[in-house]
């Protein structure tokens, strides 16, 4: 059995009086698709901040593979294997598709420090993205520019920028935001085919798609964890129904 | 209409970098055949500031960091060379090393610091390291203090004296530009290039992937400062004068308008600018001690014609 890619130890971050991260501990298994819920306010993104590298917590500990990562900036969290996927599309919006992919790809490929070698002839890293896109079917879009690509499309970048970097974990912070059904549903279908390939911590509001996905799911309320368990332990947690989901999972 | 696109032609190749630096050329071999050392000297000094200024562009148009201190590398490299001579050293194949890796130094000890901070906050704190190092200068009575100091004679090149003559400074100057902005052409397309333009437009997002945003800078900040350095020391050599006023805030100030005004997204806009900045002080200048003012009335006009930098002003009066 290999051990958690992520464990959180009794982190800890307040902003002034409001406790946004409260005591969280939680793990993430080598190749377990974790979702994490909670009503809006309940400190998500916090915690994504915290595991990513850019909140730093009060108190506590942020493990990555083996490894206390709690005092590491995000470059070094994401060469270690972790790769985020915003909220908000950050892509670069006057790259080409393709040039946001290699830049992605190029750094498992070797250091920033090339001066001469022109980025577009690296052939290597160019098929790496061009996989990659082909993989979130983005594949006869590569040459648009990000800027000019649908929400659906900048999304399906991000993630494609994700894959590319093979990371250990994927840090997704509502990857379905803003996508229509379809789109949402081929994510979703997506993200399910990459099982056992790599690991997820997916924060997510639509339920449909954090049900078909996620084998353990954490309930955030106020700062705190609330339960983690299986799918089916949180559709049944009277707790968890009457404080967040309502009738949403009854049907 | 036909004529129109014609116009808009001709800009193009007007403002295209080959062009300017062919024009370059053309005024330093036109002086020295026709005699006329003024052509010569005016070249020399457009190349040796469009140097400096696409040093800056480099760094403001790629990497997004606009630093309002870059006078500072320029007076250091010169000082290098002034101090240099003081030490009994006079081949160029010498001072330019020693002026790059004495503004490269200072830019690495400030730009770690300066590159912590953001915008307006960035834009002061290399102001006031500018602003240190003029005041540090200035205070050295061994180096001239307030009033600067010529230079222990000219510079050999290869034990020759190579720069006794004013038109061998010229083509090294205008060597050295042509060679930097074949360089910075290749490095934007390059994958340090490409990542510095990344974490200009998002950040977050380049760091997220594994990117030391902070290093990339730093380097790319080190290396303008180096090649700031080799134009202040042409420009000592030029001059054969050295003096804090090299690195006064008001020459930071004239290399970002020079930037600004050719075009801070292409490289090759900063050489335009500071050519055109160059023109319109001798000419203008040589008309009015307001020549200022219609530089100012250029600057404006660009703003707001909300024209990004000169070539599109001039295309868009051209219509």
């Amino acid at each position: 059995m290999i051990g958690p890619i992520l464990v959180l130890d009794d982190l800890v971050k307040s902003y002034g009086a409001l406790k946004v991260t409260d005591h969280v501990t939680l793990d993430v298994g080598a190749h377990e698709i974790h979702a994490l819920i909670g009503p809006n306010g309940a400190g998500k993104s916090t915690l994504v901040g915290e595991i990513a590298g850019t909140v730093a917590p009060d108190a506590g500990r942020v493990v990555f593979a083996g490894e206390d990562v709690t005092a590491f900036d995000p470059a070094r969290r994401a060469r270690r294997g972790l790769a985020r996927v915003f909220q908000t599309s950050r892509v670069v919006p006057g790259f080409t598709a393709l040039d946001n992919c290699m830049l992605a790809a190029a750094v498992t490929d070797g250091s920033a420090y090339r001066f001469l070698a022109a980025m577009a002839g690296e052939k290597r890293t160019a098929e790496r993205a061009r996989a990659a896109l082909d993989r979130v079917g983005l594949a006869d879009r590569a040459d648009v520019l990000a800027g000019s690509l649908a929400h659906g499309e900048k999304r399906a970048l991000e993630l494609a920028m994700g894959l590319v970097q093979e990371p250990r974990l994927l840090l997704l912070d509502e990857p379905m935001a803003g996508t229509g059904r379809t789109e949402t549903e081929r994510l979703t279908e997506l993200l399910a085919s990459l099982e056992g390939e790599v690991a997820m911590l997916i924060v997510e509001h639509d339920m449909a798609t954090v049900f078909r996905l996620a084998r353990r799911i954490t309930v955030l309320i106020s700062g705190a964890v609330a339960i983690t368990g299986s799918p089916d332990e949180i559709r049944a947690d009277p707790t968890v129904r009457a404080a967040y989901l309502g009738g949403e999972v009854a049907r | 209409m036909i004529g129109d696109a014609l116009l808009s032609r001709l800009v193009r190749i007007l403002v295209h970098p080959a062009t300017v630096l062919a024009g370059l050329a053309l005024t330093i071999a036109l002086g020295q055949i026709l005699g006329q050392s003024f052509w010569v000297t005016l070249a020399t000094r457009a190349a040796i500031l469009a140097l400096a200024a696409l040093s800056l562009g480099f760094v403001l148009g790629q990497g997004g960091l606009v630093g309002f201190g870059h006078a500072a590398p320029f007076g250091l490299g010169a000082y290098a060379v002034l101090i240099a001579g003081e030490l009994g050293v006079r081949e160029i194949l010498v001072l330019l090393p020693a002026a790059f890796a004495a503004a490269a130094l200072f830019a690495a000890a400030t730009g770690a610091l300066a590159l912590r901070t953001r915008g307006v906050y960035f834009i002061m704190i290399t102001l006031a390291f500018a602003q240190m190092a003029y005041f540090v200068f200035a205070g050295v009575s061994a180096l001239g203090g307030d009033d600067g100091m010529s230079i222990a004679g000219k510079a050999t090149f290869l034990g020759a004296k190579f720069l006794r003559w004013d038109v061998n400074t010229a083509w090294l100057a205008l060597g050295l530009l042509t060679a930097t902005f074949l360089f910075l052409s290749r490095v934007q397309h390059a994958r340090f290039g490409r990542v510095l333009a990344a974490a200009r437009d998002a950040e977050e997002r380049v760091a997220a992937l594994g990117w030391s945003v902070y290093r990339v800078r730093l380097v790319a900040w080190i290396l303008a400062a180096g090649l700031a350095g080799l134009a202040g020391a042409l420009m000592a050599e030029q001059t054969g004068f050295v003096s804090p006023a090299l690195m006064n805030w008001h020459r930071s100030g004239e290399l970002i308008v020079m930037v600004v005004l050719g075009g801070a997204r292409k490289l090759s806009g900063a050489i335009v600018g500071a050519v055109v900045v160059v023109l319109v002080e001798e000419f203008l200048g040589g008309v009015t001690e307001y020549w200022k003012l219609g530089l100012g009335v250029l600057i404006l006009a660009v703003v707001l014609t909300r024209a990004v930098d000169l070539s599109a002003l001039l295309r868009r009066t051209a219509r």
